[in-house]
């Protein structure tokens, strides 16, 4: 096996899955370290690629400052959990 | 940047501004929802703003335009090519769970803004200025309402999507009144340019970072290094929505960061909440860092080529440079100027007035009459719009001398603000308008007729006697008469 | 005996009198319809009822067709097998007892089975193609901003196209009439260059003088059964009048790796808006903001989608960006100049759809890896922005195998001739 620069540990995974508000068991977290490892082992092979320039080839797409029509506050809250006199309710920010 | 004395062992304050401002379009930046106010939560919104799934965005030309416009006021680059990136970030305020702003290819770079703080000019760098969506807005319930207290949170999308310039200054600032003072003059280019309401709620928002450094690191032009700048430790207030409230809270944090240094203890590195009732900044429990946001290319958006749209958009003149033409082409001092510009609307009207009448005139019942009694009401000029003709029509009888400054002043103008009258109504109902020349004539020559003596104390030489006939002259036309005109005619009929 | 081709049946008939009026449409449930229930495939999104149309469906409507379900998929659009799906697996009706492909495996499947005439997917790296090859019918990704993407729920925004399932090349094409051309909801949609009649008319079999490029690459670590059938076709195009030759693409044995950085990139932003709060699954679990997301998206999502959102996460993250993400948009521009100069001397690649026939059923789900390599022939296309088709070709063992043909950007005409000649 060659040389690995990559290294997922507990740690790196548990750390991702908060950024990503994705609660993870600890079976879950092994497992996924192992995978992980794999997986970026695997994607080392970019190292390898070139820089390559790219012009986009589509440009200054917009809109006209111009109103369309809105949803229903009923509609817009229809697939909520929670509402409250018209407003969705969720959990407190502290 | 002015050179200041700084002594060794001096503290200096560092402060830096990041201001975000509503641009004022009719729909929102990604969507056709409108940006109006409403009071009904959850009205303005579609499955763009509410980041339903499979919904994309779709640029606002006018909101693109505007950005043009502020980067053209000061003076800022728009290069070649400008991005939106993704900002990701969880909280509940955010429909998509990341914002669509722009990162390292923002529209406007390198601008800059003069202001003057107690009568020295200072230039403000301005970093950066960039286009991004508004998130929406959170009611904390329950728990007596704090953010950090409350049980629950309600969250309302209207304001999602409405566009935002973010206006990035470098840490330029050592007062809280200098802060104050750049955040009063960017307003009024931004009302000058038509793209800002600084009457809507929640239309301007501040934070800004303050960090205390050591004199030593001041060089001669005023400027602080970026290592010293680095190793201090700054706070970053949130939540400040005014001129005011700017310049409270980081008068507040200053001091508290003064305090804390005095007492040998270190400034903590954090976000802090401005917390406008109690007049005080806390601790803030931060949402991600700085570098945990992993911005990238929003792929749904094609890149902006938009730097030619500097040549082809128009911008009102500023008032910086309004202020000086005023003082040139009217000849008015430097106070009046800048009352008369301190926003477009006054300056607009006083040109008005100013062209058909004496400037002079003019200045004088724009900046002093009119502004103080708007003043006096607590009332701005927007507030009295509609009224501006009959203001322009009081200024004509007073310039066509057909009524007397006081009565001008103090009868028809007031009467004009609070009741909403006509002046030409008021002057006919309160008998304002000047007696006519046939009738002051008629009375001046009754009262040479009526009073030898004093006709003769005049010839006499004596000085007093032709006021007292002046006021013979009064009393006869019931003070209407103007009395410079009655001893004018005095005089004549007396040689 | 069904195939479990759909996550919920419908019958949403079409406004108006128009080219599918009379026919029977599958929509991915990754497109949302108004009104009927779009899962993704996904726990998540198990009770989600969209308020509003995408446009391709609005356009489906307009033509007259007729909406009988809504197809299984793996969950969000994450998996080559549609096992990920919540809503259990779909059978092939090619191949009982295996997979369909996928991710659009459900409307390829309802396509093959006869429970629908035609089918929309969705092919973020070869979603579309993958499961029309394994189910022996006719699948269309169409060029990067030919078809309104607004309404199709996320998964790698700059890589995806809505596309058809059909039997025949000729359905396939007549579909995608309909639901191409620009859309103002779609900021990255524009107008193909003009070309000569629609796509159906393009499939007159005509290859008489067409050159076709082969890319060596893409024949690497193919199975030989694929390989066979696969120069079989070869062969039938060359008979037909068609010039073929070996090409180079020395770019895309990294094409995998930067397909996959990408993908779970956008999707590890894409997805972030599933937080219970305005729609979706919501953890009952309690606790303050953070707490409550955490649960309901572990909650919502199964493995597959955690993997690709944390691995995203991971990619985009301080300290690795520069050596994933933006290493990735390298590759992407590396991959799609290889492609330009290729259509420089060729008028349309070909290659097999996928290295592999389709899986058994539950063989492959316990090494994500392999999974990943088993999309080396398709996601090039997506990395390029180009337009694709997947053909059947035969069979090996009694596995359908597919065969793909590449164009430029908007040469949707060239590659449905081509296909139309087999």
């Amino acid at each position: 096996m060659t040389e690995r620069t990559t290294a997922v540990d507990a740690e790196e995974v548990r750390h991702v899955a908060s950024l990503a508000r994705v609660d993870l068991a600890d079976d879950e977290v092994g497992r996924f370290a192992e995978q992980f490892e794999d997986i970026l082992t695997y994607f080392e092979r970019l190292d390898e690629v070139p820089e390559v320039d790219h012009d986009a080839d589509l440009t200054n797409v917009m809109r006209p400052d111009e109103p369309r029509e809105c949803l229903e506050t009923d509609a817009a809250l229809e697939n909520a959990a929670d509402t409250e006199d018209g407003f969705f309710k969720g959990p407190n920010v502290s | 940047m002015t050179a200041q004395t700084v002594q060794r062992g001096d503290l200096v304050t560092v402060i830096g501004l990041e201001v975000h401002v509503q641009l004022e379009t009719e729909t929102k930046i990604f969507c056709g929802c409108p940006t109006a106010q409403t009071d009904e939560p959850n009205t303005n919104v579609c499955p763009v703003c509410l980041g339903l799934p499979g919904a994309l965005p779709v640029l606002n030309e006018t909101a693109v335009e505007a950005a043009v416009k502020i980067g053209k006021a000061i003076d800022a680059s728009i290069p070649e090519e400008t991005r939106f990136h993704r900002k990701n970030y969880y909280y509940p305020d955010l429909p998509k769970n990341f914002q669509i702003t722009q990162y390292d290819e923002p529209i406007c770079q390198d601008g800059e803004l003069e202001i003057a703080v107690e009568g020295e000019r200072r230039t403000i760098t301005i970093e950066r200025a960039h286009l991004e969506e508004d998130p929406g807005s959170l009611q904390h319930v329950g728990g007596g309402g704090g953010i950090d207290t409350a049980e629950y949170t309600l969250v309302n999308y209207n304001r999602a999507g409405v566009p935002l310039m973010e206006i990035v200054t470098a840490p330029d600032f050592r007062t809280a009144a200098e802060a104050r003072a750049f955040l009063a003059e960017l307003e009024e280019v931004l009302e000058y340019l038509g793209v800002f309401d600084a009457g809507r709620d929640g239309s301007l928002r501040v934070d800004a970072n303050l960090s205390i450094v050591d004199g030593e690191e001041v060089d001669d032009e005023g400027r602080i290094g970026t290592e010293a700048l680095e190793a201090a430790n700054r706070t970053e207030v949130k939540n400040i929505s005014s001129h005011k409230g700017a310049e409270k809270a980081l008068a507040y944090e200053e001091t508290r960061q003064r305090n804390a240094i005095q007492r040998g203890r270190v400034v903590e590195q954090e976000t802090r909440h401005w917390d406008e009732s109690r007049g005080i900044t806390v601790s803030m429990r931060s949402k991600e860092a700085e570098k945990d946001y992993r911005y990238f290319r929003e792929a749904d958006l094609p890149p902006l080529r938009v730097s030619h749209w500097k040549d082809e958009i128009p911008i009102p003149e500023l008032p910086t440079a309004r202020r000086e033409r005023f003082r040139e082409e009217y000849a008015l001092g430097e106070e009046a100027a800048s009352k008369l510009t301190s926003t477009k609307q006054v300056a607009d009207f006083y040109e008005d007035v100013a062209r058909e009448f004496d400037p002079d005139l003019a200045a004088t019942w724009v900046a002093d009459e009119l502004l103080g009694e708007l003043n006096y009401r607590d009332l701005e000029i927007t507030d009295v719009a509609g009224r501006l003709d009959a203001v322009h029509r009081l200024i004509e009888l007073v310039d066509g001398d057909e009524i007397t400054a006081k009565n001008a002043r103090e009868v028809v103008l007031r009467g004009m603000l609070d009741d909403g009258d006509d002046p030409d109504e008021i002057v006919e109902r309160e008998g304002l308008g000047k007696t006519g020349a046939d009738e002051v004539e008629q009375a001046v020559l009754e009262a040479i007729e009526e009073n030898p003596e004093a006709v003769a104390d005049h010839e006499a030489g004596e000085a007093g006697a032709i006021n007292f006939l002046v006021g013979q002259v009064m009393a006869k036309t019931g003070g209407s008469a103007d009395p410079g005109d009655v001893n004018g005619l005095l005089r004549e009929e007396l040689e | 005996m069904s195939v479990n081709a759909f996550i919920t049946e419908t019958e949403l008939e079409g406004t108006d009198e128009g080219p599918l009026s009379g026919r029977t449409v599958a929509v991915k449930d990754n497109i949302s319809t108004a009104g009927v229930r779009t899962t993704c495939g996904s726990k998540m999104l198990a009770e989600y009822v969209p308020p509003y149309d995408a446009t391709v469906v609005e356009r489906l409507k307009a033509a007259g067709a007729t909406i009988v379900g809504k197809t299984n998929m793996d969950e969000f659009g994450m998996g080559t097998t549609t096992e990920t799906s919540h809503f259990g697996s779909t059978d092939n009706p090619a191949a009982p007892g295996h997979v369909p492909g996928g991710s659009s495996g459900g409307s390829a499947a309802a396509v093959a089975a006869g429970e629908a005439d035609l089918a929309l997917g969705s092919d973020t790296g070869g979603s579309i193609r993958c499961p029309a090859a394994f189910c022996g019918v006719v699948g269309i990704k169409p060029t990067y901003g030919l078809v309104s993407r607004y309404g199709l729920v996320a998964y790698g925004n700059s890589l995806e196209q809505i596309g058809p399932f059909a039997q025949t090349v000729e359905d396939a094409a007549a579909l995608l009439d309909v639901i191409a051309g620009p859309d103002e909801r779609d900021a990255t949609t524009r107008e193909a260059p003009d070309g000569e009649g629609t796509y159906a008319d393009a499939a007159d079999g005509d290859v008489d003088g067409l050159s076709v490029g082969i890319p060596t690459e893409l024949l690497e670590g193919a199975d030989q059964g694929v390989i066979d059938a696969f120069e079989e076709t070869v062969e039938t195009l060359e008979s037909a009048g068609a010039t073929t030759r070996e090409v180079c693409l020395p770019s895309v044995g990294h094409a995998v790796s930067a397909y996959y950085v990408i993908a779970m990139s956008e999707a590890s932003s894409n997805l972030a808006r599933f937080d219970g709060v305005r729609y979706g699954h919501s953890s009952d679990a309690g606790g303050n903001w953070n707490d409550a997301f955490g649960r309901t998206r572990a909650e919502g999502f199964g493995d597959e989608v955690k993997r690709r959102i944390l691995l995203g996460t991971y990619a985009l993250s301080a300290g690795y960006h520069d050596k994933y993400y933006k290493k990735a948009q390298d590759a992407r521009a590396w991959v799609t100049r290889d492609f330009d100069e290729a259509f420089d001397e060729v008028d349309v690649l070909a290659s097999p759809t996928m290295p592999v026939p389709p899986f058994e059923l539950g063989e492959s789900l316990d090494d994500p890896l392999q999974l990943y390599l088993a999309d080396a022939n398709t996601v090039p296309v997506n990395l390029a922005n180009l337009p694709a088709i997947s053909v059947p070709a035969g069979e090996t063992n009694g596995l359908p195998v597919g065969v793909q043909f590449i164009g430029p950007a908007f040469g949707e005409r060239r590659i449905v001739r081509t296909a139309s000649a087999l």
